[in-house]
Parts: C-alpha cells; sequence; structure tokens
C-alpha cells in the first residue's frame, strides 16, 4: 500500500499539473502563433499519454490494494469515507476522456477547440485530488458520523465527512504541491538540455513555462504549509511535537535542525535555533507559546521513538528543500525583474536540473510526515492500523510481487520516456552531445525510479 | 435507497463488461493475431480501436470497487478477504495490461513490441478470467457475510468460478470482434473486416456453448442462482440468447445493428446475474437491504451518480463521438 502510493504520488503531479503546463504552452503556440511552444505542447502530451496511463493503472491498483490490504479497515470505515472516492471516480473519469481526447485530437480538432478539451483536464485533475485528499484529510479529522454501542456506524453526514476541518488546508498543499513538483520536473529536463549546449529558443521556452508556473506556485505553498503546520499544532498536538522532536511539554522550545530522539526519548544532536518552534506555533505570543510534548499521551497512543525521528527527519527534508526551491525560483524571478533574461550562469541550471528530483522527494517526506505522524492511529484516535490491517497470510507475498512490479514498470518507463525523449531529438536532426555529462542525464527518469 | 444503490452498481458492472470487456477482447485477438506480418494489420486495428478510449473505459471497475466499499463495506471486506488470490491477480494483470498497452505504441523495435505486445495480450486474457471467478464465486454463495474470509481456494477454484472466468474470457472476445467488425469498416478496411467477422462467429458461438453447458454446472454447483435464471431472471436470459444469435445472423447483412444488439446480449447476461441473486448481495448470507450502509452515505452516493450521468455520460458520448467520426486518429501529429 504504501509502496503504490509512493509511487502514485510521483505520477499524480504530472497527471494534475502537466495538462495545465502544455496548455500554457498550447495557448502561446495558437495565439502568437509560435511553432516551438506548440512543438513543446505537443510533445509534453505524448509523454503525458505514457505518465498518465501509468497514473492511471497504478490508481486502479490502489482501488484493489484498499481491498486486498485494509479489508477490516474499508469494511468499517468504507460507508464513512468512501464516498469520496466516489467523487474522485467521477472526475477522474472526466479527466481520463477530456486527455484522451486532447492527446489524439491534434490532428483533425480545430486548434482552439482542440485547446478547449484539454481545459477541462485541468479542472477535473485539481478536484479529483482534492477529493482524495480529503478521504486522507479525514483519517485525520474523523468527523460527520456517529456509532452505537457496539462500535458500528449507524449515522452519516456524508458533507461533514468530505468537508472535513483538515480538508482545505492539505487539499490545497496537494494542489500546490502538484504544480510545484510537475513544473519543477518538467522544467529540470530541458535545463539538462540547456547544460547540454542545446541553448536553442525550444529548450529556453521548455524551461521557462514550467519553472515559471512552479516559481509562481512555491511561495503559495511555503504560506498554506505555514498554515496547515499551525492547523496541526492545535489539533494533532502529538503529531506536531513529533515534527517539532519535542519530548516534554514546554514554552520557549527550539527549532532543531536535524537531530534525533535516543533511546530514553532525549533529543540528541541537531543545531536548536532557540524558541523558533514556539514562535511559529503561534507568533502572537511568540516564544513564550506552549508546546504539547509526547510525554503528555501513553506510549501506545503515540508514534515510537524511531517513528519520531523518521518523521522529523522527513519534515526537515521537506522544509529544507522547499525553502532552496523557493530560493532558485527567487533568483529566477530577480534576475528576470532587472534583466528581463534567464540567468547565464551554469550554476542555476545545475541546480534547476535537480529541482524536479528535489520536489519529489519534499512529496514523499510530506507523505511521510503526514501518515507516520499520525502514528499508531489510521483514523486519529479511533482506530489504530494494526486493528486496521488485514489477517490474511497472502500479504507480504502480495507486497512482494508488487515490489518487483513496480520496480519493474518504473525502468520500463524511465526506459520509454528516454526513448521518446531520443527520437524526437532525432526527428530535429540534433546529434547526441559526445561528451555530454551523464550521471546528469534527463532528470525525469532518476525520479520515476525514487 | 439500498435497492437503487444496488441497481446502480449492476449498471456499473455492466458497463465495464460492455466497455472494458471489450478492450479485453481485444488484448486476447491481439494476443493470436499471429506473427509480425500476418498480425501486424489485425493488430493495428485493435491499436487505433482501443487507443482513445480504453483508459476512460476501465475507470468502470474503479466505480464499482466504490460503490462496493462504499455502500456495502460489509460484504465488500467478505469478498476481498475471501478472494484474496484472484483479486491479487487481476490488480497485477491490470497494471501489466495497461502499461504494455502505452508502452507498445512508442517502442518502434520489432522485438521490443513484440514482448510488450505479449504482456498486453497475456493479461488481458487474464483480468477477465480472474475477475470472472470471482463473480462466480460471490454469484454461488461461497463468499460469507460478517467482513470475514472464506475458503480462501475453493471460493475461487470451483465449478461456478471456472465457469464464469471462461465465459468472461468468450464473452470479451465476442464483443470485440463485433466492435472490431465495425471499426475495420469505418476505416475502409473490408478483408480486416471479414477476417473479425469469422472470430466474432467463432467466439460467439463458444460463448453460446459454454453458456448452455453452464446452465448444466449452475443447476449442480450453484442452486440458488440457478432458480433465479430459471425463473425472475428468465425473460433477461431467452433476451440475451436472442440478442447474441440475432447480432451474428445480421452481421453479414446490416453491420451497424450487429453491434448494439451484441451489447444487449452482454449487458442482459449481467444482469440476469444480479437480478437471479436478488435479494442478495452475497447469494444466502447477506441481503442488500441489511448490507447497505447508513441513509447518509447512500445519499451521497446516490448524488455522486447523478453527477456522473450529468459530467460524465456526456463527456462520454464526445469521446465515442469524435472517436467514431475519426477525429482522434493518432497521438500527437508527428
Amino acid at each position: 500500500m504504501t509502496l503504490t502510493l509512493a509511487a502514485h504520488i510521483i505520477l499524480v503531479p504530472l497527471g494534475v499539473a502537466w495538462a495545465a503546463i502544455a496548455l500554457v504552452a498550447n495557448y502561446r503556440g495558437i495565439k502568437h502563433d509560435d511553432a516551438d511552444a506548440l512543438k513543446l505542447a505537443q510533445r509534453w502530451s505524448k509523454y503525458m499519454a505514457v505518465t498518465f496511463a501509468v497514473g492511471a493503472v497504478t490508481g486502479t491498483v490502489l482501488s484493489f490494494e484498499f481491498g486486498l490490504l485494509w479489508p477490516q479497515f474499508m469494511g468499517q470505515w468504507g460507508e464513512v469515507f468512501g464516498v469520496a472516492f466516489g467523487f474522485e471516480g467521477l472526475f477522474f473519469f472526466t479527466e481520463a476522456i477530456f486527455i484522451a481526447i486532447y492527446i489524439y485530437g491534434w490532428r483533425r480538432l480545430k486548434p482552439w477547440a482542440h485547446f478547449w478539451t484539454g481545459v477541462p483536464i485541468v479542472f477535473t485533475g485539481i478536484l479529483g485530488s482534492i477529493a482524495v485528499v480529503s478521504a486522507n484529510a479525514w483519517m485525520n479529522s474523523p468527523q460527520g458520523f456517529t456509532l452505537d454501542s457496539s462500535g458500528a456506524v449507524v449515522d452519516v453526514d456524508p458533507m461533514s465527512v468530505i468537508f472535513n476541518d483538515a480538508m482545505p488546508l492539505m487539499a490545497a498543499h496537494m494542489v500546490l504541491a502538484a504544480y510545484v513538483a510537475a513544473g519543477y520536473l518538467v522544467a529540470s529536463v530541458y535545463a539538462v538540455g540547456i547544460l547540454r549546449g542545446r541553448n536553442d529558443r525550444y529548450h529556453r521556452l521548455g524551461f521557462i513555462i514550467p519553472f515559471t508556473i512552479a516559481s509562481i506556485a512555491i511561495p503559495l505553498q511555503m504560506g498554506v504549509g505555514d498554515s496547515l503546520a499551525r492547523w496541526v499544532y492545535n489539533n494533532q498536538p502529538i503529531k506536531f511535537a513529533a515534527i517539532e522532536l519535542v519530548p516534554e511539554t514546554s514554552s520557549d522550545v527550539p527549532e532543531t535542525i536535524l537531530g534525533r530522539l535516543n533511546s530514553e526519548g532525549e533529543v540528541v544532536g541537531g543545531i536548536p535555533i532557540p524558541g523558533l518552534a514556539s514562535w511559529l506555533s503561534d507568533p502572537s505570543t511568540g516564544t513564550s507559546t506552549v508546546v504539547q510534548g509526547l510525554d503528555t499521551v501513553p506510549p501506545d497512543e503515540r508514534p515510537t521513538n524511531r517513528e519520531v525521528n523518521i518523521v522529523h527527519l522527513a519534515w526537515d527534508v521537506m522544509i529544507g528543500i522547499g525553502t532552496a526551491l523557493f530560493l532558485l525560483s527567487a533568483w529566477y524571478a530577480i534576475y528576470w525583474l532587472f534583466k528581463r533574461d534567464l540567468p547565464r550562469t551554469k550554476w542555476f541550471y545545475r541546480i534547476a536540473a535537480v529541482a524536479g528530483v528535489g520536489s519529489i522527494i519534499a512529496i514523499e517526506a510530506g507523505w511521510v510526515v503526514s501518515e507516520v505522524g499520525r502514528q499508531p492511529w489510521i483514523v486519529y484516535e479511533i482506530m489504530t492500523v494494526e486493528e486496521a490491517a488485514t489477517t490474511n497470510q497472502g500479504v507480504p507475498i502480495t507486497f512482494f510481487l508488487i515490489g518487483i512490479l513496480y520496480t519493474a514498470m518504473a525502468i520500463t518507463t524511465i526506459w520509454i520516456l528516454r526513448n521518446m525523449a531520443r527520437r524526437f531529438r532525432e526527428e530535429d536532426h540534433e546529434p547526441e552531445v559526445p561528451y555530454g555529462p551523464r550521471e546528469e542525464a534527463p532528470v525525469r527518469e532518476e525520479v520515476t525510479s525514487a | 435507497m439500498s435497492t437503487l444503490v444496488a441497481v446502480v452498481l449492476f449498471i456499473a458492472i455492466t458497463a465495464y463488461c460492455v466497455f472494458g470487456g471489450a478492450d479485453f477482447g481485444a488484448g486476447f485477438w491481439d494476443l493470436i493475431a499471429g506473427g509480425a506480418d500476418r498480425g501486424d494489420r489485425p493488430r493495428e486495428v485493435i491499436d487505433r480501436s482501443i487507443g482513445p478510449v480504453w483508459e476512460a473505459n476501465h475507470v468502470w471497475l474503479i466505480f464499482v470497487f466504490v460503490v462496493l466499499w462504499t455502500a456495502f463495506s460489509e460484504a465488500y471486506a467478505s469478498i476481498w478477504l475471501t478472494m484474496f488470490v484472484p483479486l491479487t491477480l487481476a490488480a497485477l494483470g491490470v497494471v501489466i495490461r495497461g502499461s504494455s498497452f502505452a508502452f507498445r505504441k512508442t517502442v518502434t523495435v520489432l522485438r521490443e513490441r513484440r514482448e510488450f505486445g505479449a504482456g498486453f495480450g497475456v493479461s488481458s486474457l487474464l483480468v477477465p478470467f480472474f475477475l470472472g471467478c470471482v463473480a462466480g464465486g460471490v454469484a454461488s454463495g461461497r463468499v460469507p457475510a460478517g467482513g470475514v474470509s472464506g475458503d480462501p481456494v475453493d471460493s475461487w477454484i470451483n465449478p461456478t468460478s471456472i465457469l464464469g472466468g471462461v465465459l468472461a474470457v468468450a464473452v470479451v472476445a465476442y464483443l470485440a470482434a463485433c466492435y472490431l467488425v465495425h471499426d475495420a469498416q469505418r476505416m475502409g478496411d473490408d478483408e480486416m473486416a471479414a477476417y473479425f467477422h469469422r472470430r466474432a462467429v467463432g467466439s460467439g458461438v463458444a460463448a453460446g456453448i459454454i453458456a448452455f453447458v453452464g446452465i448444466f454446472v449452475l443447476r449442480a454447483d450453484a442452486e440458488y442462482l440457478f432458480d433465479g435464471l430459471t425463473s425472475r431472471a428468465l425473460p433477461l436470459v431467452i433476451l440475451s440468447a436472442i440478442a447474441g444469435t440475432a447480432s451474428l445472423v445480421f452481421m453479414l447483412r446490416r453491420p451497424g445493428t450487429s453491434r448494439p444488439l451484441a451489447i444487449v446480449a452482454v449487458a442482459s447476461v449481467v444482469l440476469a446475474w444480479g437480478v437471479a441473486q436478488w435479494p442478495y448481495l452475497l447469494p444466502e448470507t447477506l441481503e442488500v437491504a441489511d448490507a447497505a450502509a447508513p441513509s447518509g452515505t447512500l445519499t451521497a452516493l446516490v448524488l455522486a451518480t447523478i453527477g456522473a450521468v450529468v459530467l460524465v455520460v456526456p463527456s462520454f458520448i464526445l469521446l465515442y463521438t469524435l472517436d467514431q467520426r475519426g477525429l482522434l486518429p493518432a497521438e500527437g501529429v508527428d
């Protein structure tokens, strides 16, 4: 499950946001009669066909896995939060239909008509991910149902389930993450091209469009992320304590960069910034803000020390990468503002080339924070993971099979996308640069196997 | 309300069989189309025919799962715990199938095309077979109520399941061949139309024979289902037989009418299954009314379904119309 989700979540940004990126190029191509932009949009849509197909099958497998791995969980809670997937299915259905029309319609549809068939993909992609995230948000903020004395669900209010308290911020965070990651990911491929000397208009445009979209999304993402962290502080204090590495309740809590809990549950190592965690939790009360510690609940109702360390490290990774991406985009924005041009130094493109992988790692880290931080609960403070898991003997085998399958698929996807890129270059009569830096080869590949 | 949702569930299963099933059938014909030279033209027809529509078709399956786990969570848990093995295999098949098909289109080397083609074809055979096994196990009352596991082996290796699996493969092959006749004609390829016509007749006759033999299997193995099929679901069974026969008869003379007839034949079989096991969701242990979720959930699900009708159906019609008019010829421009 985790594995499939981890693989699926890589493809989500591409499914949700790539269409928007391609449409910007498409719009430019038609409006300004820009052949390079049209060529980009058209090739992106061909790559999209592959990534969307893989995303669709991993998504389908996810719906199998809910039952294969979490039958008891679905048996008890499916009737409460399952309906969110009903709406997701609705939007995904529409998305699949229009993506097919868009991808296959290049040759015979009129340009503007074709452009407009792409627009629903953008909206359904966003709405679909909101619907899915609402199901996950419900696990963090379970509400909208009543239980009878035997623990069975008797009454459900679907509005309150779907629009649960955690949903708005989590959904915004995920949608923005999709735009950030898809933007940097697509741009990183062209950054590599530019580094290899293919510094023509086509490659520059292929860099500028997605990179600009990501650069607009990243500051918004930091704002939403900040609000979400404060939501966690107020509503899931134990997760927040794990994030900030707070073993005991206190005020004036330092923001510890890196560091971990030892077996006695004390903070060791790391660089503490005095009072920052308290201040960030509630700037109005500053460093005197009290942060609840892990010790306020019994050990079997909080993550283990090891899990706390994983959550904290994942948090640091996410924040670190997010900040780095923000700085990179600030560099880009400032340069553009004053020079009306792209930065010229190779270092900019080198960093941009790894930004795609970086943003995917940040998404995965964020996923870890959200999921591991909720341990031992699967439905916050109602049902533990242990109670929800399947009793089947076959789980390790399924898990193993799926692992092999996903590895094989990741490798094949990489290989396919590279193959396509090579063929496109051959079409442009562009010889491979013989001594190009091999290890920095197209970034999308490394990502899919991450 | 629970009846309404159960009807929605069976309509979604029917839609999956009619649309998604045809994609699996196309994979079956792709698999046995022969070597690179002989199989080249049929494969091209298949590629062009299912290329733009297969992803959308498979959302029906997700929809079936969603309805099941949302409206009938307990039955869902029982089915998944019991049918762990065939469902895992079907899931693997779905992955291999979808990705191989998408990958095959992007490669040009013969050996690579062949490998992905084999992945696509073999998994197209396995998925309907295993899903048919699951349907057979459910229909013959081998899944217990209460969110607990039934027999992990007997539940899907039994006469009714094997019948379900084999029948599913034959039916989707027949359905796909009917569609492909039409698509080949639309592409102006009479030779290929005749090619798939022969196969439609062959697989249609095979499906008919399997269904006929199946009557005896069910009488011995799944009494409740057999009683239902020979009483309240009998009109649907007869309708299916007539429509199936008519589709084969008309195919040569009036190809336009044979396709809807084939759809009617397949859809009425699936609906007959639903009617025959009524009022049970899991025959003889769990009735639909007892299995259903609280009314708030069911209302939301019905709303989602109405949303689907309003949003998805027109889009779906648009996709099929554009596709049938040949406006979606290939990916990209070059």
